[in-house]
Formats: C-alpha cells, sequence, structure tokens
C-alpha cells in the first residue's frame, strides 16, 4: 500500500488524526498509508465511527492531520495555510457531502457555479459551465429551482455538478447516497458510475455494499486503521448490474 | 469580478431571507445615523443666522466701552480700524409692561444710518422723541410689538419699532454693553443684588435726547478693524476700556443652537453604543446559524477573506442603506430643531448637509457595523471547516458557580439563571444596553426638571421649547432602539435555548415555565442595568455634558428618589412586556420541533 507509484495522483503515508488529549486521546485516523490512481475509484467502507469521514477530510484539505503526510497531484498539502487550503478546495478537489451542504437562499444553477465563481472564473463562463454540468446530470430543467423545491437526489444531483464545476482532480464523496431513498440511489450512482467511466478519480466513502461493489478498490477500516483491501474486477467496467436488486 | 458578485448576491439573497432581522439591524443604525446627522448639520449651521444678522446689520468687530467719551476717544483713530460709529450714551432702567417689569439697558441713538451697526428694523420704525425700540428677542419674550405702550422709569413710551443688531447678542443673553454688571441666569435665592447690577436685561433704544434724561452711565464706540485680530491688542491696554469682540457675542448668541447640538451630538454617541449593541447580538445570534453556511463556503474553496468579504457586506449593506436614510430624515428634521430665535435675521432655514457631514455619518455607520462584525466575522473565517459543517450552534459556555447557585430555585428562577449563564456576553450586552438607556434617561430628567424653571440657564421660553424638542426626540429615539435592543436579545436567547426549553418541558416543565425564564433571563441584566444606568452611568454622563457645555451642574436638583424607582420599576417591566412576546411564541413551539431543529 505504501509503495510510492510516481503516478498517483492522491497519496498518504502514517496519517493520523488525534482528537482530545491525556485519557481522553481519541485517535480517529491511525496511521493510514494510501495510493490512488489517476481515474481509479476507491470505496472506503467500514462501521460507524472508524474514522471514514476524518480520513476524507484530511485527504481534501478539509481539515489538518495530527500527523503523516498527506499528497495531492504530486503536492504536499498537510502543512499548507488555511488560504492555499482554500485555493487546493476549489480547484483540485469536489466534495459531495451526505446532506448536500447547498446554500438554500441560491438556485441550483447558483450553486452550481458557487466555487467557479469563488475560483475567479468570469460570471458568464461560470454559468455557462454550471448549465453544462446541470445538464449532464440531468437537471438542465430546473436550473432556477431553489434547494428546498428539489427532491434529495435531486438536491444531491446538484452537488455533484457543484463539486465538477472546477474540474477537479480528485471528487471525494462522504455517503453520498445516505440521506437517499433507492430510487434516488440509483440516480445518483449512475451519475458516479458516468464520471468513473470519464475518467474522473473518485473516493467514496459509503455504508452501501452496492455501491462499493462498483469501485476499482474497495478499502476497509476499522478503528482508524485500513485492515483491509480488495481489488474488485467488476469495478473497472463500471457494471451497474450489481445494483439490480435495487429496483424492488 | 465573479468573486465580488458572488459575494454581493449571498449578502442581499441572506438578507431577503430574514427580512425582520434586517428592518431590526437597520433600525439600530438609522437611530444613530440620525441623531447624528442632526448634531452635525446644526453644529454647521447654529453660527450661520449670526454670520447672516452681521453681514446685513454691518456689526461690529469690536464694541467697547467706557465711562467718559474721552477714554475711548483714542481709539476711533487707531492704527487698524477701518470704520467707526459712536460713542452712543448707554443708561439703564426698568421697564414695565402688562404687570411685569424687566431690567434694560438703553442705547441712545438717533438714527441707524452709521459705517458701522445699523439695526435692521423687522416691525415699526427707528427711534423717535417718546419712541423706543426694541431689540427682537426680548420683544418677542415679553410680546411687545409696534405700537404698544410701556413704561421707562417711570416714563410712558411707545414701542416705535423692533429690531435686530449683531453689536449684541439676542435675549436673554444681552451682551452687557457699558461699563455696567450684569446677571444672566437665575439670582441666588435672597441674595441681594449689588447696586447698579442688572439681572437678565433686555436692550433697547432711544434718542440721545430721552436716553440722557434716564442718566447716562457709560458710552460705547462700534469699531470695524482690518484684521479682527488687531482686537487682541485692544484688550489689556493700561486704563483699558471694556471691550466686547464679535467672537463673543457670536458664542453668545448661538448658544442654544449649540446647547441643541452638544446634546444630539451626546445622544448620537449613546445611540452609537445602543447600535453596537444591538448590532453585536443580532450578528452573534445569527452567526451560530451561519456557521454552517461558512463551513460550506469554506468547504467549496471559500478562502477566509471571502467568507470575511460575505458576512461584512451584509451588514455594511445595511450600513450604508442607514446612513442614506439618516442623512436625509437628519437634514429633513433638522430646521424644526435649529430655531435661530427671534434676535437673528434669516432663521437657520435648511441646513444644507456638507461633504464632511456625510462623509462623518457614512464613516460611522461603517464603522459601527465593522465594530460590530469584524470579531464574529474573523473567527467564523478562522473556524475549522469541517467543525462548522457538522454543526451549527457555537458551544455554549457555562459559568459553573452560577449553575450552581441556582439549583435551589424555583423553576422560572432557575431556568432563566441558567439561561444568562449560558451567554455571559450576551447578559453583559444587555446590561450595557439597559445602562446607556437609562442613564440617557436620567440626564433627560434632570434637563427637563432643569428647563422647567423660568429662566433658569438664561433661556426664553422658546428656546426653552427648541431645547425641550431636542430632548425628546433624544429619549423617544433612546427608547425605541432600547426596545429593538431588547427584542432582539430575547429573540437571539429564544433560538439559542429552543433546545433547552424543550428539553425542559420533555422533562416537565410547563410553556408557562419556560415563557417565564426566558423573559426573566432578560430582566435579570434589564435590573442590573437600570440600576448601574443611574449610577454611575446617568451621573457621570450627566458630569460629561456639564463638563463640554460648561455649564454649571451644581444649579441642577437629580432626579427625585421616587423618581429613579420609578424609571428602574418601569425598566423592568417593559423590557418585561418586550420580551414576554418572542419568549412566548418560543416557548410555545411543539417540543418534537425544536428537538428536530437541532439536528436538520
Ligand atoms: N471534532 C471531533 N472531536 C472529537 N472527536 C471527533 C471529532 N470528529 C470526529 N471525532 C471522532 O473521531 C472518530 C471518527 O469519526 P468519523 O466521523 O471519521 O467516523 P465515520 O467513520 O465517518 O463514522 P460514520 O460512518 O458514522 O460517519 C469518531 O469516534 C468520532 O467520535
Ligand atoms: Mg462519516
Amino acid at each position: 500500500m505504501s509503495t510510492t507509484t510516481g503516478t498517483s495522483l492522491v497519496r498518504a503515508s502514517g496519517l493520523r488524526k488525534e482528537y482530545g488529549r491525556g485519557t481522553g486521546l481519541l485517535r480517529a485516523v491511525d496511521g493510514v498509508d494510501l495510493d490512488v490512481e489517476r481515474g481509479e475509484t476507491v470505496a472506503v467502507m467500514g462501521p460507524s465511527g472508524c474514522g471514514k469521514s476524518t480520513l476524507l477530510h484530511l485527504l481534501g484539505g478539509l481539515d489538518r492531520p495530527s500527523g503523516g503526510e498527506v499528497w495531492l497531484d504530486g503536492a504536499r498539502i498537510d502543512g499548507l495555510g488555511e488560504k492555499a487550503l482554500a485555493r487546493l478546495r476549489r480547484s483540485a478537489v469536489g466534495f459531495v457531502f451526505q446532506s448536500f451542504h447547498l446554500m438554500e437562499e441560491l438556485t441550483a444553477v447558483e450553486n452550481v457555479e458557487l466555487s467557479a465563481l469563488l475560483a475567479g472564473r468570469s460570471p458568464r463562463e461560470s454559468r455557462r459551465r454550471a448549465a453544462e454540468l446541470l445538464d449532464r446530470v440531468g437537471l438542465g430543467s430546473r436550473a432556477g429551482a431553489l434547494p428546498s423545491e428539489l427532491s434529495g437526489g435531486q438536491r444531491q444531483r446538484v452537488a455533484v455538478a457543484r463539486a465538477l464545476v472546477n474540474e477537479p482532480a480528485v471528487v471525494l464523496a462522504d455517503e453520498p447516497t445516505g440521506n437517499l431513498d433507492s430510487v434516488a440511489t440509483l440516480d445518483v450512482l449512475q451519475l458516479f458510475d458516468d464520471l468513473h467511466r470519464a475518467g474522473q478519480t473518485l473516493i467514496i466513502v459509503t455504508h452501501d455494499a452496492r455501491i462499493a461493489a462498483t469501485a476499482d478498490r474497495l478499502l476497509t477500516m476499522r478503528d482508524g486503521v485500513i485492515v483491509d483491501e480488495t481489488r474488485l474486477t467488476g469495478g473497472s467496467t463500471g457494471r451497474l448490474g450489481a445494483l439490480a436488486g435495487l429496483e424492488d | 469580478m465573479g468573486r465580488i458578485l458572488l459575494v454581493g448576491r449571498l449578502a442581499l439573497r441572506d438578507l431577503r431571507r430574514r427580512p425582520v432581522e434586517a428592518a431590526l439591524l437597520l433600525l439600530a443604525v438609522l437611530a444613530a445615523t440620525t441623531t447624528l446627522t442632526l448634531g452635525l448639520v446644526l453644529r454647521d449651521s447654529a453660527a450661520a443666522p449670526y454670520e447672516n444678522t452681521r453681514a446685513l446689520t454691518a456689526g461690529p468687530d469690536v464694541v467697547m466701552s467706557a465711562r467718559t467719551t474721552g477714554q475711548l476717544a483714542a481709539y476711533g483713530d487707531a492704527a487698524g480700524v477701518t470704520a467707526r460709529s459712536g460713542p452712543f450714551p448707554v443708561a439703564t432702567s426698568t421697564l414695565a409692561t402688562a404687570g411685569q417689569t424687566v431690567d434694560v439697558l438703553v442705547i441712545g441713538r438717533d438714527t441707524v444710518d452709521a459705517p458701522v451697526d445699523r439695526p435692521q428694523v423687522t416691525d415699526g420704525g427707528w427711534v423717535r422723541d417718546g419712541g423706543m425700540v426694541v431689540e427682537a428677542a426680548f420683544a418677542t419674550a415679553y410680546g411687545l410689538t409696534a405700537g404698544d405702550q410701556v413704561t421707562l422709569g417711570g416714563r410712558a413710551f411707545e414701542v416705535a419699532g423692533v429690531a435686530v443688531t449683531a453689536a449684541s447678542a439676542p435675549f436673554p443673553a444681552t451682551t452687557c454693553l457699558g461699563e455696567i454688571p450684569c446677571l444672566h441666569g437665575v439670582a441666588p435665592a435672597g441674595a441681594d443684588l449689588p447696586p447698579g447690577m442688572l439681572r437678565n436685561p433686555g436692550l433697547v433704544w432711544l434718542t440721545s435726547a430721552d436716553a440722557g434724561r434716564l442718566g447716562v452711565v457709560s458710552y460705547v464706540l462700534n469699531l470695524r478693524l482690518e484684521d479682527p485680530d488687531l482686537a487682541a491688542t485692544f484688550i489689556g491696554s493700561p486704563d483699558a476700556p471694556r471691550v466686547a469682540l464679535s467672537t463673543e457675542i457670536r458664542t453668545d448668541a448661538t448658544e442654544v443652537a449649540g446647547d441643541s447640538q452638544i446634546l444630539l451630538m451626546i445622544g448620537a454617541w449613546l445611540l452609537g453604543l445602543l447600535a453596537v449593541a444591538s448590532l453585536s447580538v443580532l450578528v452573534g445570534g445569527r452567526m451560530a446559524e451561519q456557521t454552517r453556511r461558512v463551513g460550506l463556503l469554506k468547504a467549496v474553496g471559500g478562502t477566509p477573506g471571502v467568507v470575511a468579504a460575505v458576512l461584512l457586506t451584509e451588514y455594511l449593506l445595511v450600513a450604508l442603506v442607514a446612513a442614506a436614510a439618516g442623512l436625509g430624515i437628519g437634514a429633513f428634521t433638522a430646521p424644526l430643531l435649529a430655531d435661530a430665535g427671534a434676535g437673528l435675521l434669516g432663521s437657520a432655514g435648511t441646513p444644507a448637509l456638507s461633504i464632511p457631514v456625510i462623509g462623518t455619518v457614512t464613516g460611522v455607520a461603517l464603522a459601527v457595523a465593522v465594530l460590530a462584525t469584524a470579531v464574529p466575522a474573523w473567527r467564523a473565517a478562522r473556524s475549522s471547516t469541517v467543525a462548522a459543517l457538522a454543526d451549527a450552534a457555537r458551544p455554549p459556555r457555562r459559568s459553573g458557580w452560577l449553575i450552581q447557585a441556582s439549583a435551589r430555585l424555583p423553576v422560572p428562577l432557575l431556568l432563566s439563571l441558567r439561561v444568562t449563564a449560558r451567554r455571559p456576553r450576551r447578559a453583559l450586552l444587555a446590561v450595557a444596553g439597559i445602562a446607556v438607556t437609562v442613564g440617557g434617561v436620567y440626564v433627560a430628567l434632570i434637563l427637563d426638571g432643569f428647563l422647567s424653571k423660568p429662566f433658569a440657564a438664561g433661556y426664553t421660553v422658546a428656546q426653552v421649547e427648541t431645547l425641550r424638542r431636542v430632548l425628546l426626540l433624544w429619549t423617544v429615539i433612546l427608547l425605541v432602539l432600547a426596545g429593538v435592543n431588547a427584542i432582539v436579545i430575547t429573540l437571539a436567547t429564544v433560538l439559542d435555548n429552543r433546545h433547552t426549553a424543550a428539553l425542559a418541558r420533555a422533562l416537565g416543565a410547563t410553556p408557562r415555565d419556560v415563557t417565564a425564564a426566558l423573559s426573566g433571563a432578560q430582566i435579570l441584566p434589564a435590573l442590573a442595568g437600570a440600576v448601574l444606568g443611574i449610577f454611575p452611568g446617568g451621573y457621570l454622563l450627566f458630569e460629561a455634558i456639564m463638563g463640554i457645555t460648561g455649564g454649571d451642574g451644581d444649579r441642577a436638583t437629580p432626579p427625585s428618589a421616587w423618581q429613579l424607582i420609578t424609571v428602574v420599576v418601569m425598566t423592568a417591566l417593559i423590557v418585561a412586556a418586550l420580551t414576554a412576546i418572542p419568549a412566548h411564541l418560543g416557548a410555545h413551539r411543539p417540543v418534537t420541533d425544536s428537538l428536530r431543529a437541532e439536528t436538520a
């Protein structure tokens, strides 16, 4: 796992995150080594509280590690300042959260163009890209709707579009279907599958074995440590067949 | 460009989503900017009527007086003197009209025409034998108009006219011309005035012959100088005549406008403080809800600078609107307060907004917004992104001793103390807000009592009315803003405590217990604030006003004990009434709603 191949896009070594101190010390992530290749889809599973979200936050520069290294696209990011991290988050990383985290006061298209505007793109270009992405996630006709006017699945698709707007090197998704019913889950899964085929690097944290089955690689965590790693053959071809059972 | 668009869009949308809060914010800043505008505009306009009068009546740079014309002779031809009139004889007398008597200074002048000091007749004509002209403010104060019959030193006179001059300040600040001592304001009770001393004298003109018959005691000489600063060299020379400079006369002439202006400026400061308190609470209360928004912005790549800009822009927008509206309202209402009085020509009219006034008001409004938002904005911008995303509310602080101390109290009081202890800083802001208000009310009470005494501070009835109006405006705005403040604080407390309140109810407290607790949590600080607002707040504020105005605080009586007790009790009652509404609404929300809202 800790082999340093030149092509890896995301790399972590000896990564640790601790909360509290003394007797209350909690090692949420406890020495993780990880390499993710460009274009690879990695699923992370494990029991609640084992440190999956924490790991994802560390990899995407949302949080700073207590120790170890994080590399993204050849650059080390664990020591970056708040401003540099912000720049990184809007250019190299796209986040998708379980609870969508859309701006309630902005319409779908405005939510999508948010990151583009933050990245300094012109209003016109941002709007064009946002509209395009909404089309791609199948929401071209709902561009002017507020999040409160959209269903959960639609909201998550808006969030995915937002994550893609700056063409990030990697998309990090934390239980993207955790709040969705099975039909909406299928929708979002189809979207991730499309991304996978298009060569987008993806790291998905999930509780759902059927999602994990679509990945190239499945990591299992327990108590802050990666305890198992499985290469999946079905994943690379992007078969959604494993999900057939969802439609009941 | 895109980022500016984004920041503006987020600020506007957020304001639109919370119209009530936006309105409260606007009101808070508006009160301060309006008062400040009034204060500044009045300062600019206070001197205008005097200068106007001076220009129209060829007012002197210096008025000299001495017992004999000989003492003045040398000065009329001194180097640097460009024009002169006089010496004119001066007498003193007592004027009786409609059952009242009043001391007067009499100047003998046969014609208005002179190179210096040409009083402008505003009613009737100029002096003639047996006909006198009365200084305009004096005439207004005693209701004299052309044609009225009066007696002067026991002889009958007719009022030939009313006129305005720049050689004396208008009644009751009449400049004591001639070497005649006079007393302005209230004489010490029971004290006998030294013989010859005039008390609140008015100014009248007679013919020289008529004045001579009253007994001339002095002479006045009006001079225009090449360089007004030269006047200083006339003072202090050996056996110098008495000198009144035009600058001194102007100071006396504009005293009321000046006093109004000082009151307004102090009011503006108080309101500014209140506005900062209101804003801090609103911003602080909203920061809690905004944390998630901030986390989200940061997660998608907003730098701390962008996040701070988004948070600040909202308040800066409100401040700008408040500044513009305050400037408008202030300029519009200023003429009501800038009554120049009858003694000067050309009322203050519509005092114009000058660039410095606009700049100052806008600057102060922006400063208020920045002051109230900078700290929370900075803190939010720096906070951990993950924590912000995960959890909306700032964890309340706990003051352990307060919570322990409250354990044995009845339920509502216990809950109130706990609610207060959860947010010590907000409780402090509440105390400060009430203290500022009560301090202002304390001073208003003293000043009002002071103004109720006739001629108390040497003001005329009309001037007292003007000052009363200023005081009333002051008090009303202060009370409104304090009310806004109380509601804002309760709202924030209700929002903050909905979870606790729901839990308390889930565990058996009645909605009434919770309402009582939430509103009690406001009354405790209100009581503390009311007491502190009287002492040291109001006391120090009054001393400060006296210090600035050069007033004599000893002449004012402090409010009586019952007045103070009423103020404290009323404060508590009003706060209770104002806060009961949001508290009641908060307490009656369905329990499950509140518990669910927390996790949504
Ligand atoms: N801010 C924090 N302070 C203290 N402990 C924390 C904090 N955030 C997370 N933890 C702890 O770190 C551990 C890992 O949390 P994490 O959220 O990464 O788990 P997870 O695997 O994502 O769980 P889930 O599947 O329930 O989302 C947990 O024990 C959690 O309690
Ligand atoms: Mg998680």
